[in-house]
């Protein structure tokens, strides 16, 4: 967060906020945590997973985290747990669970 | 404030009488007079009655309301006369110009008005010298030499200029309209 | 050195939008603003402008797509009237708090029903609080001096809003008139380069506008957008000071005629006004101490100074040309008897509705107004809400 230009928060002013709502940070829909609007979460099992990455194409909110193309895990700050993920993989390296 | 002249215009949809007005405003304009040209907007249509309006001073002019008691009246189509109360307001030491072949006594028979009435055939006028029914330029030439508004020296400079300018592809029909200038001036008569 | 011309309205309009070049114009035609996209059109078919031209499928359109060209960082300009500008509403809320510059030439007709093509107040009067600075000219050659400017002042940096400069249609739109034009060299020395593209979406650096904004921000932003209105006040009297070194021509946010000792007066927006100046010359030549005040700037409105301006008269009369169906006076009247309070106490004043759908407004209708307001100031008797030329 520090390194945007304007740091909008629930407590920005009028004074500090921007005109007409401009969004002057590009990609600051990152500082908004949808991780919290979850109610089942997705998990891996690393021992089924072909890395197909078939999951990373239809997350709606790029929360399936790749490195070196490969599956590494999910960034639960912004999956919503819609569970498109679980749903498509056709080797059961994907389960859908209730939130603890 | 200088002297302030108001004119309105009677015609019909379609024949030119509110192009008229605004020419006699470019005129009165390329003098260095102040100016207004505006016609009456309504629902008409091609032959209907139309009225349009000219303020012509030395001074700005500031009034923007139609004008009701105008120093001259000009009919631009005399059947008006029969259906239009052409000299409403129309001041006594006014007048009225009008396109007819009749005479200005057999005119003010015909109109409710005790001034000064003036004649012009725009109509034959037009015909003999421009070969169609082009009334705007003699009634324009009537008109300033009646109202006097600017001299018809001034005048007669000043319409060659704009006829070679509009008529730049066309220059044999400037003579031709001079023609029909100069008939107009000559050609205008009134019951004093 | 300024040009000695005879033009219309919309033909002052058309030529003072092409000697600004904006970039984009998006239009739709209405009467009496028609001429206008119609003349700019020409200009642009002739390649006399560099304007890119977007002939819309309706108002809606017309300010929709000037609203993208301007996010974009286009300079643009557009013209409308009456129910053209009713249709552009929703557009009209969206392009001030987007805080995206751009000007708006309307020429002012009633709005139906009944249908009416005739001149009032009733279109741009209801449009008053969507955020937009509103100019109000008397004359084709105030139309002319307020489009030119109202580029300068949409676009500074502390105001950011879009401008409509309003003129009478027909009365103003259609008649031709004496007026002086600047060179095209210093107009566009005056308005200058474009303010807005640093700002923009296709500006320096990325950004996302009109966004959606809950009630958590909604408020804030909103303020903010008032303070660009607050601010446009001063703007628009720097940028006027800067117009009349160029072109001689004063401007303020109203014009005072003849007010010094004036115990009458008139508040009135528009052509009226020249009718009125007429008609203040005539009677204070038989001695009557009268003034006017001509609206220019209602917003943002100068509530201050109007009532500043007011102070000394006895009485004083505010015309509008609409009716705002308040069932107690127009909003030129409430504003201005508001602006009133605690400064300028103890006045007579009373409103007059007059001139709607196109009625002719006369010297005569006038000084009634004027004798109404002497008749006041003798007796202590009036009405305060008046309609002026109706068939009673």
């Amino acid at each position: 967060m520090s390194n945007r230009k304007v740091n909008i928060t629930p407590d920005t002013t009028w004074k500090e906020t921007t005109p007409g709502g401009v969004i002057v940070d590009a990609g600051n829909a990152e500082d908004f945590k949808t991780g919290d609007w979850r109610s089942m979460r997705p998990v891996w099992h690393e021992d089924k997973c072909k890395h197909c990455l078939l999951c990373w194409v239809v997350c709606p909110d790029n929360s399936i985290k790749v490195e070196n193309g490969k599956f590494v895990g999910f960034d639960y700050d912004h999956c919503k747990g819609c569970g498109v993920c679980t749903k498509q993989c056709k080797f059961g390296a994907l389960d859908f669970v209730p939130e603890e | 404030m200088g002297k302030l002249v108001e004119i309105r215009w009677h015609g019909r949809g379609g024949q030119g009488a509110k192009t008229a007005s605004l020419l006699l405003a470019e005129v009165a304009f390329n003098t260095g007079k102040y100016i207004q040209g505006f016609p009456e907007y309504g629902p008409e249509r091609m032959g209907a009655p139309i009225t349009a309006y000219n303020r012509i001073s030395d001074d700005p002019i500031t009034i923007h309301s139609n004008i009701y008691e105008p120093d001259y009246v000009v009919v631009v189509d005399e059947t008006l006369i029969k259906s239009v109360p052409v000299t409403a307001g129309l001041k006594e030491n006014g007048a009225v110009i009008i396109n007819t072949s009749k005479s200005p006594e057999e005119i003010k028979k015909e109109l409710n008005y005790n001034g000064k009435v003036y004649t012009i055939d725009a109509r034959k006028i037009s015909e003999e010298t421009l070969g169609a029914y082009f009334p705007n330029t003699p009634m324009l030439a009537a008109v300033v030499k009646i109202t006097e508004v600017v001299s018809v020296e001034v005048f007669l400079n000043d319409i060659e200029a704009s006829f070679k300018h509009k008529f730049a592809n066309k220059p044999q029909v400037v003579p031709k309209n001079m023609e029909a200038v100069k008939r107009a001036l000559e050609e205008v008569k009134g019951n004093e | 050195m300024a040009k000695r011309v005879s033009l219309s309205g919309n033909e002052a309009v058309a030529f003072g939008m092409k000697q600004i070049n904006p970039d984009v114009v998006a239009a739709f035609p209405i009467t009496p603003s028609t001429e206008v996209p119609q003349y700019f059109s020409q200009f642009v078919a002739n390649g006399q402008v560099d304007t890119e031209f977007v002939p819309v499928e309706s108002e809606h359109s017309a300010m929709s797509a000037c609203l993208g060209a301007a996010a974009a960082g286009g300079r643009v300009m557009t013209a409308t009237a009456s129910a053209g500008l009713a249709l552009m509403w929703e557009m009209l809320y969206v392009g001030a708090s987007m805080r995206t510059p751009l000007v708006l030439a309307v020429t002012n007709r009633a709005l139906s029903g009944p249908i009416n093509i005739h001149n009032d107040h009733s279109d741009t009067m209801g449009a008053r609080d969507s955020g937009w600075i509103q100019l109000y000219s008397e004359s084709a050659q105030e139309a002319y001096d307020n489009l030119i400017q109202a580029v300068r002042i949409g676009e500074h940096k502390d105001v950011q809003l879009p401008v409509m400069v309003c003129y009478d249609g027909f009365i103003t739109s259609h008649a031709v008139e004496n007026l002086e034009m600047l060179e095209d060299a210093d107009v566009k020395n005056f308005v200058g380069e474009n303010r807005i593209a640093p700002y923009a979406l296709l500006g320096k650096e990325p950004m996302s506008m009109g966004p959606l904004d809950l009630p958590n921000h909604y408020f804030e932003h909103k303020r903010l957008q008032a303070e660009a209105m607050k601010n446009a006040k001063n703007v628009i009297l720097e940028v006027a000071a800067e117009y009349e070194k160029l072109s001689g021509r004063k401007y303020s946010f109203f014009e005072e005629y003849k007010m010094e000792d004036a115990e009458a007066a008139i508040v009135v927006i528009n052509s009226t006004a020249g009718t009125a100046k007429y008609v203040v010359d005539n009677l204070r030549a038989q001695g009557k101490k009268v003034g006017l005040i001509k609206i220019r700037v209602f917003r943002p409105f100068p509530a201050e100074e109007i009532a500043k301006a007011l102070k000394n008269v006895k009485a004083v009369a505010i015309m509008d040309k609409l009716d705002g169906f308040s069932a107690s006076g127009g909003p030129l009247f409430n504003e201005v008897r508001s602006a009133m309070y605690g400064v300028a106490d103890g006045k007579i004043v009373t409103s007059y509705i007059y001139g709607l759908g196109g009625r002719d407004v006369t010297s005569v209708n006038i000084e009634k107004v004027y004798s109404d307001l002497f008749s006041a100031i003798e007796t202590g008797k009036y009405e305060v809400y008046n309609y002026l030329g109706v068939r009673e």
